[in-house]
This record gives structure tokens, sequence and C-alpha cells, in this order.
């Protein structure tokens, strides 16, 4: 049994004809693999590098390479929320935003909320300095947040 | 000299429906590339050197002769990327050029595509920037529609593709063979040069990469012609025959302790303090600046009594700073503890090195843990020498590093101690811990 569907190999197999070789589809292909599992497991490496005609080697040096991929013991919630922590953030409150958006739903940055609805992630500048403190989530950035704005984005306003 | 002027690269920033094809056409859209195209690719790389376009992205370069290094003659493909993936603290300005006007930069790809006859483009865009990627698919293929991109553009002769290609949030992929080597698929380590990208560079082959605010410039040039894009800013300097001067119009990225933190495009040369005062409102809360990031925290700090100093390529260099980067200006008020903020930085590059060169690698992750013991007041005297022993030999200035992120990692530790180093002295002396939260990582 494969992990990954035909439609998403069919997704990766639609990037190769941009580029000259198959490994340049390494980062296409990893992202098409979280966006739809959740986390890039263990076979689903095995199975991007035979699509790219690679070792599971070099796909994994990759991944590994880049904070943004999950592997299954750590798979990501239904949002994943970004705080940011660089300095024109920090200047406007971005640390402290951090630190109690954590503290009220019970979890340190990288972690998961036990529903699997959230993922707290800490972020290096996210290129919104305009509207610090700033977060994003999934890949849309949202200016000039608040704790509240923060929980309420998550899905996690009031119980 | 300010006061006045008229933007150009943001000039339909906020209009209804900017993004689309047929407003930016009405608005004169594309009349660069018409122009470009009934020219030689030379000449349109000659009009490029003319103008004196200086790379917009953090090192300023001479766009034109980057263009030139491709080599003559060649067969086989060559390949242009662009450099989306601004990371750089303190900067923004990519992202609402794209978000506001994308044909603008695109139009100047297909230009830039044409002169340096690249047979396709890659548009490296950092993962950061969803709408970005969504708003400039959608300009893509409306320009696919319109044949100014696919098969023989506007019967020229000339083709190229482009492709967008999402990075993974690694701030090292804005060094341009950092940017490469993720697009070819690996760990985002730079490469030793030379060879340089345009003789070895994407897949091997020629390669040029420029950023995207340099290549929303050469649509204006190319539109305007080069002798007005010399009208605007600092001319060379008579008495240095290497200065490249600083011309053209610069998208000032404001951020930090202002009333109004934003984006503002003026000709290069305006000052900090101008900047801070008329375009952003003056420092918040009726407070003072006490340091001021000219262009990204990477370049180091500007002190209080050293605002005057003008934003072109040459200024924040005499000011001690690194240069002028990405000309985001930070502003740092004098409620602020340069510790944290020294920290901040040091955490910053930490967490950034690639990892690939030792100096860099332990450097930076030992500035951070020497700022955290400071903060936690816990410091010596003799962690500020170690500091400054590792601002001076970490980068490609001491020679020990492949790529320039030590520099920038070094120069904030540098402009520090030399600029602030009664705080710190105090601070280490007094024992107190930092008043600012800091969350620890699970993982």
């Amino acid at each position: 049994m494969s992990v990954l569907s035909e439609g998403l190999r069919q997704k990766i197999r639609d990037h190769f004809s941009r580029y000259p070789n198959k490994q340049a589809v390494t980062l296409p292909a990893l992202h098409l693999v979280q966006q739809e599992l959740k986390c890039v497991p263990t076979e689903a490496v095995e199975e991007v590098a035979e699509l790219l005609d690679l070792a599971p080697a070099q796909i994994f040096d990759t991944l590994s390479f880049y904070g943004f991929f999950r592997d299954e013991d750590r798979p990501l919630g239904k949002k994943r929320v970004w705080i940011c922590r660089s300095l024109p953030c920090m200047l406007r409150g971005g640390d402290q935003l951090l630190a109690e958006v954590c503290e009220k739903l019970h979890v340190s940055p990288g972690d998961t909320t036990p529903n699997g609805e959230v993922t707290i992630e800490l972020a290096e500048c996210l290129g919104a300095c305009d509207g610090a403190p700033c977060i994003l989530i999934d890949d849309e950035l949202k200016l000039n947040v608040s704790v509240e704005d923060v929980l309420r984005l998550a899905g996690e306003g009031h119980e | 000299m300010s006061e006045a002027f008229e933007p150009i690269l943001l000039r339909r920033v906020g209009k209804p429906n900017n993004t689309s094809i047929d407003t930016y056409m009405a608005d004169g859209g594309y009349n660069g590339l018409k122009k470009a195209l009934a020219m030689q690719p030379d000449e349109v790389t000659q009009t490029v050197i003319k103008s004196n376009l200086r790379g917009r992205g953090g090192a300023g370069f001479h766009t034109g002769s980057k263009w030139m290094f491709l080599p003559k003659g060649y067969t086989g493909p060559i390949y242009l990327c662009i450099n989306g993936d601004e990371s750089e603290p303190g900067t923004f300005n990519n992202r609402v050029i794209i978000e506001e006007d994308p044909h603008q930069v695109l139009e100047g790809i297909v230009i830039a595509g044409y002169a340096t006859r690249a047979t396709t483009a890659y548009f490296y865009l950092r993962y950061e920037y969803g709408r970005c990627y969504r708003t400039l698919q959608k300009a893509i293929d409306e320009m696919y529609a319109k044949n100014f991109l696919g098969k023989n553009i506007l019967g020229s002769g000339y083709s190229l593709d482009i492709h967008l290609h999402r990075g993974a949030c690694a701030y090292i992929c804005g060094e341009e063979t950092g940017l490469i080597e993720s697009l070819e698929g690996k760990r985002a380590w730079p490469r030793i040069k030379p060879p340089f990208p345009a003789i070895e560079g994407a897949f091997r082959r020629p390669t040029i990469v420029n950023n995207v605010e340099t290549l929303a410039c050469v649509t204006n040039i190319l539109d305007r012609g080069p002798e007005w894009f010399q009208t605007i800013g600092v001319p060379k300097d008579p008495n240095n025959p290497r200065d490249a001067g600083s011309y053209g119009s610069k998208l000032y990225c404001i951020s930090g302790h202002v009333n109004k933190p934003g984006l503002v495009e003026l000709p290069l040369g305006i000052t900090a303090r101008q900047l801070i005062d008329q375009h952003a409102g003056g420092v918040w809360k009726d407070r003072k600046a006490k340091a001021v990031v000219p262009g990204g925290i990477s370049m180091g700090f500007l002190s209080a009594d050293e605002l005057d100093t003008p934003l072109d390529f040459n200024g924040p260099g005499r000011a001690g700073c690194l240069g002028l980067g990405t000309a985001a200006v930070i502003v740092i008020d004098d409620h602020t503890s340069m510790v944290d903020v020294l920290y901040n930085t040091c955490r910053f590059f930490a967490h950034e090195s690639c990892g690939q060169c030792t100096p860099c690698r332990e450097g930076t992750a030992w500035s951070a843990k020497i700022l955290h013991r400071i903060r936690q007041g816990e410091g010596t005297m003799e962690d500020l020498q170690k500091l400054d022993d590792i601002s001076k030999t970490i980068g490609t200035i001491p020679g020990t590093t492949i790529c320039g992120l030590a520099d920038g990692a070094a120069w904030p530790i540098k402009n520090a101690l030399q600029k602030f180093r009664p705080e710190f002295e105090e601070f280490i002396r007094s024992g107190r811990k930092s008043e600012m939260r800091e969350v620890v990582l699970a993982h």
C-alpha cells in the first residue's frame, strides 16, 4: 500500500517538465505531500525518491535542512500558526505575543494542541514588519494582531 | 528634496484591480517590454548599464555588469532566477510590490530574460508569501494569454517561460548560490565562488539572479530611458573614480518604534532622520530614537547622533555600518535595551546559519549563548571581549566563510560594542536580568 495517492503522484509528475532534472522537483513534491498528509512520513520519502529517481537519503537530506517539514511523529494540526519574533516584531510585542499564546493554549512553540486543531510555531521575520506584530496562518499573513486575534484566527477563541 | 517626489515603483499601489493585466496596460504597462523587443538584446543590456542601476537585494552590485558576465555566444540554456526570498528582518518591499503591482515585476523579468537570452526563468518566492504566490500565478496566466510569455513573444522570436518555485522558510535561500542549490532540490548551502552563477549557476548552466525590486526598476528604465533614471538619486562622486553612484528611487521599509510604519519610495540619499520624521510620523510615544538599523539587521546600527546619514549606497558604510542592505529601516526607541536588541539579532543569525562553515555555525551560536547569559544577569566583561573576537573573525571580510551571512551576523555585534558599549558594561555590572519575555522551543 503506498502512502502517496495516485492523484498526489500525478501532481508531482506535473512538475517534471518545468525543470531540466527531476531532483529540482524535491521541494515542490515535499510541499505537496505535507499539504495533503500534514507531515512527510518515512514511506513518503521513499516513494518521492522513487518518483524522482533519487536515493531516499537525498530527499531526506533536503527535507531535514528546512525546519519546515514534519515527520510522522509530529504531524501538523489543521492550522499552522507562525508567530514572528524577529526584531521589528519584538519591538512591538512579538515575543510577548508568542509567550501569551503559548500560555493560553498550554503549548510550547512547535507543539500542536491536544485536539489537533492548531500548531503554534515561532518564526523569524515573516516580511510584514509594517504590521508588527504579525503572524502567518498556513501561508496567509495577518498584520497587527493581538493575543485575542491569534486565538480567534486559530479557531481557539472561546470554548 | 523629498517633499514632492512622485512614486514610480509604487505608483499603482492601492488602485482598484491593480493586479490585473488590463489595468496595468491601461496605465502604460508593457511599453518597456515592447521597446526592449524592438532592440537587440545587447542594446537592452547597454541601456541598463548606462542607467547605472545597482541591485536592490542588498549587495548593490551593478546590474548591467552582472548580465555582462554571461559567456558570449553560449548556445545552451541560460537561466534567470528571480530572488523573491526576501527574509532580512525589517524588509517587506518585495511583498508589497508583488501584491500590488505584479506585472511591473513580471515585465522586468521578460526584459531581463530577453537581454540575457535566458531560456527559462525561475521565480524563487519565500513560502510565507502565499498571497504573492497566488497573485503572481494569476498574473503569469494572463501574460501567457496575451503572448507576453511563451513561444515567440509578440512575434519577436524570443520565447520564455516563468515558473514559480516556493521556498521552505530558510533565510539562507536569499543568498544567490544558496537559492540556486535550493532550486535544484538540495540543502541551501551557498557555493564557493568563483565560478560565479553567470558562468556556472543553476543546473550548472550560466545563470543570472536578480532581486524583485531590481527587475521592477528595469521595467521603468526601459520605458523611460537611462537618462531619466539618472535624474533621480545621488550622482557619482567626481573625486572617487570607483563610485558607481546611487541612482534611482528606492523602496524604504520603515518599522519598529515609529508612529507610521510602512513602505515609502524616495530618491536614494534621503537621511534616516528625514525618513523617520517626514515619512513615518516620527518616533512613537514622543520618545527619541536610540538606534536605527539602516538596511536590515545585518547592516548594524546607526546611533542617535548618526541619523543624518544619507541612506544611499555609501552613507551607512561611512557611519561604520555594513552598507545600505535592503534599505529596511528599523527604529529603536530610548526605552529599549540594546542588550535585548543585540540578543534578538544574534538569536536570528544562530537560527538561520546554514551550518556549512564552522566559524559561522559556531560563532553565531556562541554569540547568542553569550548574549543570553548576559541577559540572565550572569555576564562578565570578558563576555564582551569574546563577542568582539567573534565579530572580527567570522565572515567573508576576514575570509573565513563562504557567504556573507556571517558578515551580517558580525556587524550588529561590532556596531553595538562600538557605539553602545557603556550600556552593555552597565548592564553586566548591575547583575540585572532582562525584562523581556522569552519562550523556549519544545523540540
